[in-house]
């Protein structure tokens, strides 16, 4: 029987947690702790736009301390490969973390990652050591050729950042996450706790969210329920899921005892 | 350049429009809306308490708690325009002050100290010395302690924004003052601001040039509210059809007091301005906007939550206000409550102030 939830592992790390946390959006640092405890996440991504990372005084330092959490610098703001290479160098620069969460958003409205521009940034943040973890699309080719170039994870969206609206790209989520070699962190769009459980039914390793539990009423329940059904969707998932029938099946079957009688 | 937005044509239909209860009706049980939903938006038959709410939970989607704090640093009242409702318009008699390079240094410490790190330089216009060159060397010296630098000046060629941009400029603001032609010249007397068409079509230039974020909108005072509203969701919806990587930003600066004596033609009232915020939030889900001191405390109080993601705070409209000098302001402020002041504020009211949103 496997009852025991298996740890993620993001190149060289090992992770209890398989809910990821972005901190942008909440009304208070405190706000922002408390769904942290709630989510007892590990790794937890941060906007370099909003955070000096040289500043251990930095309000939001003072809250996701490096010491207790894997801290994951975001290239958020960046339009071109170019923007985001210059901002994960500036990231590494201040010895936090080589990891960097590749985001490259040449949409202002509907804030959609350019693929084309990831990849020409991926490909080289890796030749210069970084650990990348690429937001996507969910586009399994494009996810294949990350993984090639030597990204330490793929980040495919559910739907549009910030959207709540769900699972909107599980056909092409199955794919990617059918293909991979390199874990699949399901990043943005995610609205509600079963949306999280959904996609760790179908393999996904992990789940980032934010704006979700940011903007919630209570962050921390959510964050708590958001962890849950995460660690639900996963054990589901490494225990086997049975098999979808088309016709019913009564889980009290007749035919033993129908059986039985006849045979007597 | 000719504009993307062509004003007949983008505009004719939401002018024309009158809406009947049923499309009024329609608004409550949308889910997203659209520009041709601006005339429903903007009518009076539309609860303004229903607007308030939706507006306030779009805005959270959008942004979250958080509000982006700023304050604006005027380089210069030296202007060769003249225009009706501006204390720095050239027939005002007064002495003139551009800041050195000296000065603004001393006013941009005073604002840092403060804890400000986005700044907005504005100027009158006066090309020759007042010029792009000058506000690039204001926008270099501004960047070497700020985060972000934005520029509110006169309409600048393309060329010219680069300069800018080179220089660390991140925003352009440019108001069209009004989206009425005929207003626009009763009101824009002499100088170069009587070019009506050079003014809407600098900001694709500053699209073209590669600022990042830019703010558009209208005076509110001068013509019909409704109808600049129209024509500003119009111009708002082209910029970024075309434009699709700039994040866009509006405000709705209503004309406050200034030097002489000023009467408004076509008063906004409160509630107006709530249905502009709260109308423009619906129908542009992902603009910034921007709210500033002009608008009096109790009122910036009770917009805070109804779409505005960017407030100005403890702002002087002097060149030379923040570091003591004593020269004339463009207009009257109203909210004059310090920046300790504003930040307890947003957090009473759950909000976090952002002070840095840029690298």
């Amino acid at each position: 029987m496997t009852t025991k939830l298996d740890s993620l592992i993001i190149a060289d790390r090992t992770f209890q947690s398989r809910l990821l946390l972005g901190t942008g959006k909440f009304s208070s640092m405190a706000s922002m702790r408390s769904a942290l405890e709630g989510a007892r996440t590990e790794l937890v991504t941060v906007a370099l736009r909003r955070v000096d990372l040289n500043q251990p005084q930095d309000d939001m330092l003072t809250v996701i301390s490096p010491d207790q959490y894997c801290i994951l610098p975001n290239t958020s703001g960046a339009r071109n490969a170019e923007e985001a290479i210059r901002l994960a160098q500036l990231a590494r620069a201040t010895g936090v973390s080589n990891w960097i969460k590749l985001e490259v958003i040449p949409d202002a409205r509907y804030l959609l990652p350019d693929g084309h521009e990831t990849l020409k940034a991926a490909d080289a943040l890796v030749k210069d050591g970084f650990v990348v973890l690429p937001y996507i699309q969910a586009d399994p080719l494009l996810a294949k050729q990350l993984e090639a170039v030597g990204c330490a994870t793929v980040m495919p969206l559910a739907s549009p950042i910030g959207s709540n609206q769900g699972v909107q790209t599980e056909a092409m989520l199955r794919i990617i996450i059918e293909q991979a070699t390199v874990p699949v962190v399901v990043d943005a769009g995610l609205g509600k706790p079963s949306e999280a459980a959904r996609v760790m039914e179908l393999g996904a390793d992990a789940v980032l969210v934010n704006t979700a539990i940011a903007t919630a009423p209570d962050p921390e329940a959510y964050a708590m329920a958001f962890r849950l059904a995460t660690q639900a969707g996963r054990l589901a998932y490494t225990s086997g899921m049975p098999r979808v029938g088309q016709i019913a099946s009564a889980s009290s079957p007749t035919t033993g005892t129908l059986t039985q009688f006849l045979h007597d | 350049m000719t504009s993307v937005f062509h004003h007949h044509a983008d505009v004719a239909p939401l002018l024309i429009a009158t809406p009947t209860s049923a499309d009024i009706d329609a608004m409550y049980s949308a889910t997203h809306w659209s520009l041709t939903d601006m005339p429903a938006l903007l009518d009076p038959r539309v609860d303004l308490e229903w607007l308030a709410q939706t507006a306030h939970t779009h805005t959270v989607q959008r942004f979250g708690y958080t509000m982006q704090l700023f304050a604006p640093l005027y380089l210069s009242n030296l202007c060769y325009n003249q225009c009706t409702y501006c204390g720095f318009s050239m027939e005002h008699e007064y002495p003139r002050k551009t800041l050195s390079m000296a000065e603004l240094q001393l006013e941009l410490g005073v604002l840092h100290r403060q804890g400000f790190r986005h700044v907005l330089l504005l100027t009158g216009e006066a090309p020759g010395s007042v010029d792009a060159d000058y506000i690039a060397e204001a926008v270099r010296l501004a960047k070497q302690t700020f985060d972000s630098v934005g520029v509110e000046v006169q309409p600048l060629s393309q060329p010219e924004y680069a300069t800018l941009i080179q220089a660390g400029a991140d925003s352009l603001t440019l108001y069209q003052e009004t989206y009425h032609k005929d207003t626009y010249l009763n009101h824009h007397l002499r100088g170069k601001k009587r070019r009506y068409d050079w003014r809407l079509t600098a900001v694709e230039s500053g699209c073209a040039a590669g600022f990042y974020r830019i703010n558009v909108g209208a005076l509110l005072g001068l013509y019909d509210w409704r109808y600049e509203a129209l024509c500003l969701s119009a111009h708002l919806a082209r910029l970024q059809h075309r434009y699709g990587s700039i994040q866009f930003g509006v405000s709705f600066p209503r004309i406050q007091g200034m030097f002489g004596e000023y009467t408004v033609d076509y008063p906004v009232s409160d509630a107006d301005l709530v249905r502009l915020i709260t109308a423009f939030r619906l129908v542009f889900p992902d603009i910034g906007i921007t709210l500033s001191t002009r608008e009096p405390a109790q009122l910036r109080d009770h917009l805070i939550p109804l779409g505005i993601t960017t407030l100005s705070a403890a702002s002087k409209t002097n060149p030379g206000g923040y570091s003591g000098q004593d020269t004339e302001v463009q207009f009257d402020i109203s909210d004059a409550r310090s920046v300790q002041a504003i930040d307890a504020l947003l957090r009473s009211k759950g909000y976090c102030p952002v002070y840095t949103d840029w690298s």
